[in-house]
């Protein structure tokens, strides 16, 4: 028998129980679908992170105390303003290091609050990190030197306590000390989590002063050369160490960072993917059953088709490839459903989505493998047919 | 050919049901000759279909040798052997075995399709057997809209299609009013006039006179003519 032939047969049985086939496929869709977009939902969030971690700036060297180690506690810190000169001074530039310290604090300006993360920071950030102004201007040097209280707001916070005013030479209240605002920044969005529109900037000075302490919670250095990133690291980390021998510091570069995050995207992915590849698997036992009945019930077809002279493996060819179309149908109407339900959740949620190919091909290839898997039986079970017994089945 | 269409020596079946055998043919022999108009008559239970279905290439014998089309069956392959159904044999069943929800069109075509033949040379062929049984009006008819004669007819187109020798026929007018048995009886003799060997299973007396040659069956044993021992028939 030919195989267009084959096909023709196969395709006339599904479309004699059209209900069945469907119903049979429905287990095959889902599965297929739950692959396609848990496959696209992981893929658009690494994809999200990875550019999040990329636009911090390149060559990023952040250098914070502790070990990065699995099961390591997190150490307070003990650097001050005279590491980073001491930093600064291994780097051999000044403009290339930033450092925060961080505390979440209550901002208020004439009847409006909001809750800010304030960060002490040197007028180097905007060059470490990448950070463009809406209005206004950026900390100077002088004002990290004096102290001076004035701040530079993130776009949310803006929002929240100024509306549509201007808020350049306004005051404002941070911790219940006043500050003049001399700029806002663009508006970021989220990024790893953290609402970036959510920070108002300080000089480092006027923060520890506030905040009552001489500490910094972390230093980040733009390298200079991508080469020499990791020595550059040892270097810092070796520095620090001699400046603080009880304490342990790390410095981590983007690379690091992604690599980690990738990781554990990865395996997350992985696990969602092979809960979906299980309602995958019950699907194929679905067309598995529903086969194994259809035989049954044209147990005289294939008496009277083996009478006029069919072949095992012809009988057996027609019951295949019957599995075979039910679930790659099922399983490309899956791949509707799964790009359809992607798009979706990436049109009206925050979590972003992204199409692979390679999933598409994968979940193609693996309904087709389902169909022949859970089909084999049923047809080897067809074509062994004892022809006479068959005949008189009723 | 050469030869003989079917030659059975000997050949005996039996079934085996939860450990008891049960032998149904206890030693048949029988030549059915090129051009033979042969009936087979006998009890309920007698063995005929038994016989049809070795002679037919459906069934394999449990003892004894079965040559049909010059081709020892016990010496085939299951795919072998559904070759040789396909070109020496056609089949017609009492309860006619006409597949459902396809035309009398494509039903005649089946067989053609395990021989390999093209889509347009199939339909053409059907057509024209269809014509040749009386039924060139009802080509795109399915069997729930034929009647039982029309229906065994366009069974008998279907064993005919791929030229075989010889035509096995179980009680094809078992089904049928007496009119309706008899139209297809002399379509079965029309054809026969045309050289197919025909092998006809009745219970009608007046039927089998009508053949060439008759064989009666008892328990699994052809009665008459007589067996002569070693004798072939
Ligand atoms: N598949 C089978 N398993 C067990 N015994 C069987 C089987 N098929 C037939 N038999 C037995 O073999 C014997 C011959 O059966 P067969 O069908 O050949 O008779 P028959 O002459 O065609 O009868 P009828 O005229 O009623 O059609 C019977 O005793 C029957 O019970
Ligand atoms: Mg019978």
């Amino acid at each position: 028998m030919r195989l267009a032939e084959a096909w023709r047969v196969a395709l006339d049985a599904l479309r004699a129980n059209r209900l069945r086939s469907i119903l049979t496929m429905l287990g095959v869709v889902i599965g297929v679908a739950a692959v396609v977009a848990l496959v696209a939902i992981g893929t658009g969030t690494k994809q999200q992170i990875e550019q999040q971690v990329e636009g911090l700036g390149s060559n990023l060297l952040i250098v914070v105390p502790g070990r990065l180690e699995a099961g390591s506690v997190p150490s307070v810190s003990t650097l001050s303003l005279d590491d980073v000169d001491a930093v600064s001074r291994v780097v051999g530039d000044r403009s290339r290091v930033a450092v925060t310290v961080a505390s979440g604090e209550t901002v208020r300006a004439g009847s409006r609050t909001t809750f800010s993360s304030l960060q002490g920071v040197l007028e180097t950030t905007p060059t470490v990190f990448v950070r463009t102004l809406d209005r206004g201007s950026y900390l100077t040097r002088a004002d990290v030197g004096t102290g001076r209280r004035v701040a530079v707001l993130g776009a949310g916070v803006a929002t929240q306590l100024f509306g549509d005013r201007d808020p350049i030479g306004r005051q404002i209240t941070i911790g219940g000390v006043r500050f003049r605002v001399i700029g806002t920044f663009e508006r970021l969005g989220q990024s790893l989590g953290v609402d970036r529109d959510n920070e108002v900037h300080v000089p480092v000075t006027a923060a520890q002063r506030l905040l009552g302490t001489d500490r910094i919670d972390g230093l980040a250095i733009r390298a200079p050369d991508r080469e020499r990133i990791d020595e550059l690291g040892a270097d810092i980390v070796a520095t620090l160490g001699e400046r603080h021998p009880d304490t342990d510091f790390s410095a981590v570069t983007q690379e690091q960072i992604l690599g980690v995050l990738g990781d554990i995207l990865g395996v997350l992915t992985g696990v969602l993917a092979a809960i979906a590849g299980i309602s995958l698997l019950v699907g194929g036992v679905g067309v598995s059953n529903i086969m194994l009945v259809s035989v049954r019930e044209r147990t005289r077809e294939i008496g009277l088709r083996k009478a006029v002279g069919a072949r095992p493996r012809d009988i057996g060819l027609q019951f295949l490839l019957e599995a075979v179309l039910l679930t790659t149908l099922g399983g490309v109407l899956g791949m509707a459903l799964g790009i359809g339900a992607a798009l979706l959740v990436d049109r009206l949620t925050p979590v972003p989505a992204a199409i692979t190919w390679w999933s598409l091909a994968l979940a193609f290839g693996v309904s087709a493998t389902v169909g022949i898997v859970f089909g084999v039986v049923p047809a080897q079970r067809a074509g062994r047919l004892d022809p006479v017994v068959a005949l008189r089945t009723e | 050919m050469t030869g003989p269409a079917i030659v059975a020596t000997g050949v005996t079946r039996t079934y085996e049901l939860d450990g008891v055998s049960v032998p149904a043919l206890r030693g048949v022999s029988l030549t059915v000759a090129d051009g033979d108009y042969l009936a087979v008559v006998g009890t309920s239970g007698s063995g005929k279909s038994t016989l049809m279905h070795l002679l037919g290439g459906l069934d394999r014998p449990t003892g004894g040798t079965l040559v049909i089309g010059g081709r020892d069956v016990t010496s085939l392959s299951a795919p072998e052997l559904a070759r040789l159904r396909n070109e020496v044999i056609g089949f017609v069943f009492q309860s006619f075995h006409l597949l459902p929800r396809t035309t009398a069109r494509d039903n005649v075509a089946l067989p053609l399709v395990y021989r390999g033949v093209g889509r347009r040379e199939r339909r053409a062929r059907a057509a024209a057997l269809l014509e040749r049984v009386g039924l060139g009006h009802r080509i795109d008819h399915r069997p729930n809209q034929l009647s039982g004669g029309e229906q065994q007819r366009v069974a008998i187109a279907r064993a005919l299609v791929t030229g075989p020798s010889v035509l096995l026929a179980d009680e094809p007018t078992g089904n049928l009013d007496s009119a309706t048995g008899e139209a297809v009886l002399s379509l079965l003799e029309s054809l026969h006039a045309d050289g197919v060997a025909i092998v006809l299973v009745t219970h009608d007396s007046e039927v089998a006179a009508r053949a060439h040659r008759r064989i009666v069956m008892r328990d699994g044993l052809i009665v008459d003519p007589a067996p002569t021992p070693g004798g072939d028939r």
